[in-house]
């Protein structure tokens, strides 16, 4: 591919050249040298909780949390729908907070506390949020909705916690808990059957129920 | 069974479980996580092992040479699979081009290589090891440019050109004339789940746990484009996250996971990524679209002629976009043309409601011009050409049609009458206020569909079919339909779908799974009672199956007595046939309303109330059929506001090609949705009585956003999407 091919190789020599300074800086010169084939992955232990569960995992650093707990874990809830935070179908609480599970890599949750769909509720256990979604049909096929769950319950705790979002009309006062405000907040979760109306139905019953 | 005479009345009609809004008995998987789409199987025994695609960086054009080496002295790497040591592959019926490329590719991304490694990053990473020459040949990428070389092209069931009366004599004579030419970009599924399968070999019988929407196309496509018998594939696929007509075929992922696992002896995973999957796949093709309309002036439309143009591969079909033109409308003078033009982009296919989503896109718009013209309002406008039977053979009545009860119904319900006639007069703050119609209009098909059924001794019945649930909701209906027949509650029923190992259903697309695949399912539970009434020692004809027991006369019996000797089987498939389709057109109809605001100032555009009024037979859970219709409104909302893929007329591909760049709607796109059914049965459709209603939904909503859009401005787009860009220059007067 002419045009296009020249800029390929150019960013690839780039990359390669950044990655050497980088290794002569901050890397011990036997790591290095130690690796006979340069794509040997640099392994690395990592420690942190998933739905209460300690877990220890030696890890290719290249891989992503989200990676780490399906393919590793064997959790196969939160999916992959893009692999670039553009979707939200990966959608984890991370210490409290909701977040693109495949744009973080595994080796930087060390000592975190991970929350992913199946640590909400089970089958003939679920959570208020799940069993909203159950009866208000806020879903279709399912693919999304992992991550919907996780955010919609984030979304409810952010709101509560006074974190103000961009429809937030008065940023000194409380935040409350509109139609509007859950909109802009669960945008990040793209559902393309089009289950938005029952999703805000949905989580609008488990607000009212808590508040 | 063969259903070739109407529905009489049968235990359906009870509607102690169809019919009623029901949660789906999926539910509390999906909620959870648990439900195992295609790339969240794991088998602890036989580690799956990944696999990476590698798509073409050309978009027409042979491989002169492919640099592998590296890419294989990498860590982990295990196998390259290409089109040089696939070994002989031949092509699936339904697939216009190869699903491994090379040495020929044939559009942008078409899969050239399969990398197979032990991890997904280790597969990922060397296949950006790999380095192609290509020596590119020159293609055709834009449809403008190309319309006038289109060739008349057949649509399925239906001829290229259709002409009744004397179109041209009628319209040059109408005293009221409308004359313009609209467009519709190419459009992408976008659906949440990446194509994906993982394959396994055992000897030479292959198992493929995918995503698809048609098992048995899948099946016979991937054994076809393998050279093995059709026997030897089993395809698994009981949750698909999504499909919307893009996982109607067999993709490049299958074939190549299948190669992978061959060449590895290995199970071996593969999904599409994200940015491959525009261009690697199918997409919904772009149309170039004319309409005339003549009309006497009092609203009678005296001629209508609808032509169409689109583009695709050797071998892709045209869009089918004026066939909802045929059957719509009453007029006596009537035309419709398909061209269809050689284009090298990626193939072009179904998406939901193909033909009729973007041929209504139009026709919609043109009829409110029209209605504008002749001074009447565009829901009488409609009424007024309202037609009970099929206007190019009359002697064919529509099955039921109550277009004019879903407008009337809808118009009551959306506050019609508070509508200014006038554009750009009603403002609320910063927002010009504007409210749309339009039709919906999709045709009733009817597919062959099996279904097996089991009764045990616990009184459980458990129905087997290929059939999938691709969101639409199957495993309620389907459970409602063996509940309902065999006179149990739906706890008591057991659904296994998407498996090849069941009987053949008809699938899902087309919006004809619901029916059909029930209607397969009541087949199999008549010959079910049948078979229980027989161990029961009853005579089958009287006997009455309720609250778990078979009744006769005065004798009662659990059913789950009848199981105790051992299961009782029963398999039928429903087959659609007779006179129907000459005596009856089957169709679903719609009336869709909408509330947009205009920004004086930017021209952003805002949706703020939706009303969908639908009439397509029986509603058998009027919950997930409710979700089908609002599924298909904020689609069509997408469709109208943003959704277009960007075509690079010179480097051919889309360039668009991950979903920040593909705009789909989000939550804050989409207000409240509203959705009506008609109370209706249709015993002319099958034994449910039903019909489709997934692709309804999206019929007609994006003219009845545009013509919002033109109420609230007075701004008429013909081009889609209407983006602000093309409102901006022409805004009314912001004081």
């Amino acid at each position: 591919m002419y045009g296009s091919e020249d800029l390929e190789l150019n960013r690839r020599h780039l990359m390669a050249g950044a990655s050497a300074c980088a290794v002569a800086t901050a890397c011990p010169s036997t790591a290095w040298a130690a690796a006979e084939n340069k794509s040997d992955p640099v392994m690395s232990k990592v420690s942190f909780t998933v739905n209460g569960m300690a877990h220890e995992v030696d890890i290719d650093t290249r891989t992503t949390l989200l990676d780490a707990v399906r393919e590793h874990l064997h959790l196969t809830g939160a999916k992959k729908g893009c692999d670039h935070g553009q979707c939200g179908a990966c959608t984890m609480i991370v210490d409290g907070r909701r977040i693109n599970s495949c744009l973080t890599l595994a080796v930087m949750h060390h000592g975190d506390a991970i929350t992913t769909i199946e640590g909400l509720g089970k089958p003939g256990d679920l959570h208020p949020m799940q069993a909203a979604f159950v009866k208000h049909d806020g879903y279709q096929c399912g693919f999304c909705t992992p991550g919907q769950i996780c955010s919609g319950v984030a979304v409810l705790d952010e709101i509560k916690a006074g974190i103000p979002s961009h429809v937030t009309v008065d940023l000194t006062a409380n935040a409350v808990i509109t139609t509007d405000e859950i909109r802009e907040r669960m945008s990040g979760n793209i559902c393309r059957c089009g289950a938005y109306s029952n999703i805000i139905d949905a989580m609008t019953e488990v607000a009212g129920r808590q508040a | 069974m063969k259903f070739d005479t109407p529905a009489g009345r049968n235990p359906i009609d009870q509607l102690k479980v169809v019919g009623r809004a029901t949660d789906r008995i999926d539910g509390p998987f999906k909620t959870t996580g648990t439900a195992n789409y295609a790339y969240d199987w794991h088998d602890p025994q036989s580690k799956a092992v990944y696999g990476f695609v590698v798509g073409a960086t050309i978009a027409k054009g042979r491989i002169e040479a492919m640099a592998l080496d590296e890419a294989r002295a990498a860590r982990g790497v295990l196998a390259i699979v290409t089109a040089d040591n696939a070994g002989p592959l031949d092509k699936g019926k339904l697939n216009a081009a190869k699903l491994l490329g090379g040495p020929e590719v044939e559009h942008y991304h078409q899969a050239i290589a399969l990398v197979v490694a032990e991890t997904f990053e280790q597969a990922r990473s060397a296949a950006a090891l790999i380095r192609v020459d290509y020596a590119e040949t020159k293609g055709e990428f834009d449809l403008a440019a190309v319309k006038d070389t289109g060739k008349p092209e057949k649509l399925a069931g239906a001829p290229s050109d259709t002409f009744i009366g004397d179109f041209s004599g009628a319209f040059a004579s109408a005293p009221v004339q409308l004359d313009a030419t609209y467009t519709t970009p190419d459009q992408a599924h976008a659906m949440m789940e990446p194509h994906a399968s993982i394959a396994s070999w055992d000897g030479d019988a292959l198992t493929v746990w995918t995503s698809n929407q048609m098992i048995a196309w899948g099946t016979r496509d991937l054994a076809l484009t393998l050279g093995i018998p059709k026997e030897k594939v089993r395809l698994v696929s009981p949750f698909v996250g999504g499909g919307f007509g893009g996982k109607l075929f067999l993709r490049a992922e299958a074939v190549l996971a299948a190669l992978g696992a061959r060449a590895t002896k290995r199970p071996v995973k593969v999904a599409l990524t994200r940015p491959l999957s525009f261009n690697n796949t199918v997409h919904r093709p772009a149309t170039i679209q004319r309409i005339r309309l003549g009309a006497t002036p009092d609203g009678t439309i005296t001629a209508i002629g609808h032509e169409s143009w689109s583009g695709n591969l050797p071998g892709g079909k045209p869009e089918a976009a004026v066939q909802q033109t045929r059957l719509l409308y009453a007029g006596a003078n009537r035309m419709t043309q398909t061209r269809l033009a050689m284009l090298d982009l990626p193939e072009g296919n179904s998406m939901r409601a193909p033909g009729e989503a973007p041929g209504l896109m139009v026709l919609e718009i043109a009829m409110d011009e029209m209605a504008e013209k002749l001074g009447l309002d565009p829901v009488e406008f409609r009424i007024r050409n309202d037609t009970q039977v099929d206007p190019e053979k009359p002697e064919r009545r529509f099955s039921q049609r109550s277009l004019i009860e879903c407008l009337r119904k809808g118009a009551a319900r959306f506050g019609w009458d508070k509508r200014i006639v006038k554009p750009g007069q009603v403002r609320d703050g910063r927002w010009l206020v504007g409210m749309g119609v339009a039709a919906a209009f999709r045709n009733n098909m009817n597919v062959k569909s099996g279904a097996r059924v089991r009764l045990d001794g616990q009184g459980v019945v458990t129905v087997e079919t290929d059939m999938t649930d691709i969101g639409t909701g199957s495993y309620t209906i389907i459970g409602q339909t063996a509940a309902e027949m065999m006179g149990l509650s739906l706890d008591r029923v057991v659904v296994r779908l998407g498996d090849s190992a069941y009987p053949v259903s008809s699938g899902s697309g087309g919006q004809f799974g619901a029916n059909s695949s029930t209607s397969g399912v009541y087949a199999a539970c008549i010959k079910l009672r049948e078979a229980v009434a027989r161990a029961l020692g009853f005579n089958s004809e009287d006997a009455v199956f309720e609250d778990g027991r078979v009744r006769s006369g005065n004798r009662s019996v659990p059913l789950a007595e009848a199981g105790k000797a051992g299961d009782i089987v029963a398999e039928d498939t429903i087959e659609f046939g007779g006179d129907f389709s000459k005596t009856y057109q089957q169709s679903t109809f719609g009336a869709h309303f909408v509330e947009v605001g205009v920004d004086v100032s930017t021209a952003e555009i805002r949706v703020r109330r939706m009303l969908a009024v639908c009439a397509a037979g029986r509603i058998l859970n009027p919950k997930s059929a409710r979700s089908q219709v609002i599924g298909g409104m904020t689609m069509g909302v997408g469709a109208a506001l943003m959704e277009e893929l960007a075509v690079d007329t010179r480097r051919g591909f889309f360039v668009n090609h991950d979903l920040a760049g593909y705009e789909v709607p989000v939550h804050a796109d989409i207000p409240h949705q509203d959705v009506v059914f008609l109370d209706e049965t249709d015993p002319i459709s099958s034994p449910m009585k039903a019909k489709g209603v997934g692709e309804l939904g999206i019929c007609g909503v994006s003219a009845a956003v545009a013509n919002a859009v033109y109420n609230a401005t007075g701004i008429r787009v013909r081009d889609y999407p209407l983006t602000l860009d093309k409102l901006l220059d022409r805004m009314p007067d912001a004081a």
